[in-house]
């Protein structure tokens, strides 16, 4: 099945400039429907007024963290099939571990490239 | 026989006195002081045992009045509201500084993929792989800002902690030291670290073996 690049994607951080840099690299990849928020509550806000295909989102966010963000998703009913992928600086092996076990698609460490980005996206969603 | 010469004079009453007032935090001198009314209490007929004590407590003084006036020297006030404090106001700045400076890249970076939409196929692909790469390089500006984050809050850290020893020495007004430092963070709260240096980080293979160990 092929990857539907008009699905919108929220992507979550609270560095505004990070929000630029993953927005403008899925533009390249060929995704144009792309939204944002700052934190893990606002993305919870605009998770539940629309239907989005992937959630790329930080961690270490206030007040709300990624990892509290993905735990709300699961635990929703509408919601906890949506792809999450959890993109941070946070490389411990127990962090990897507590996104796995709390839902998260895949995992990605800052600082990444496109190609890391590319072949994550498709693990979750498919070739494109 | 030392305890009972030791209530007698009152030094119990007067450590009581200094744990409500202070609440666990005494003043180096005071703790000088004591020492020395306990020497003080310690007149009369004395055991060989008691005289050894009276001895060690006066070397006790005396290494309390030296480390009093060590301490003093390096001005530890100084350091808790002047020093720290422009550290972490330098190492914001480097923060703001680099925010703008990357917003200027991508503000660029951004023209560039929008010229490209107007060229031919294989040059606007030629400008694509270049913007790509600022982007990716762009990713510097998350990373150092983190890093900055956890410098600047270890020197507040010890900033809080240059205060309270400034008030032990009766310098200044106790700064508040905030009580989550010392305590065990939860479960949640000790995974939030940012960036490990290299060589100590997981790298992107790492933590893709680790999820496929989970498949």
């Amino acid at each position: 099945m092929s990857v539907d690049k008009s699905m919108p994607i929220l992507i979550v951080d609270d560095y505004k400039t990070m929000l630029r840099i993953i927005s403008n690299l899925l533009k390249q990849l060929g995704f144009s429907n792309i939204d944002e928020a700052t934190d893990g509550g606002a993305a919870l806000g605009k998770l539940r007024e629309r239907s989005y295909g992937l959630v790329i989102s930080d961690w270490n966010m206030e007040p709300m963290t990624g990892l509290q963000l993905l735990k709300e998703v699961r635990a929703d009913e509408r919601l906890k099939g949506l792809p999450f992928i959890m993109i941070t600086a946070e490389s411990k092996t127990e962090n990897v571990i507590a996104a796995k076990q709390a839902g998260g698609n895949n995992y990605i460490v800052k600082p990444f490239n496109a190609e890391t980005l590319k072949k994550k996206m498709s693990s979750v969603l498919g070739e494109f | 026989m030392l305890a009972t010469k030791l209530a007698a004079s009152g030094l119990d009453r007067r450590i009581a006195e200094l744990r409500a007032a202070r609440g666990g935090s005494v003043r180096l001198e005071e703790v000088g002081e004591l020492v020395e009314s306990m020497i003080g209490s310690l007149q009369g007929d004395l055991s060989p045992g008691e005289i050894m004590v009276q001895r060690e407590l006066g070397e006790l003084v005396d290494y309390i009045r030296q480390a009093h006036a060590e301490i003093a020297s390096i001005h530890p006030a100084e350091i808790g509201s002047v020093h720290i404090p422009a550290a972490t106001d330098e190492l914001d700045a480097v923060v703001s500084a680099t925010a703008e400076a990357t917003d200027a890249i991508l503000d660029a970076a951004e023209q560039l993929s929008r010229m490209a939409e107007s060229l031919p196929a294989k040059q606007a692909e030629a400008l694509a792989k270049i913007t790509t790469r600022i982007y990716e390089a762009s990713n510097f500006q998350d990373i150092t800002g983190q890093r900055i984050t956890k410098v600047v809050r270890t020197l507040r850290h010890i900033e809080d902690r240059v205060l309270a020893l400034a008030h032990s020495l009766g310098e200044a007004a106790p700064a508040p030291v905030d009580a989550s430092n010392g305590s065990a963070p939860d479960d949640e709260a000790s995974l939030l670290n940012g960036p490990q240096l290299p060589g100590r980080a997981n790298s992107q293979a790492d933590i893709d073996a680790l999820l496929e160990s989970f498949d």
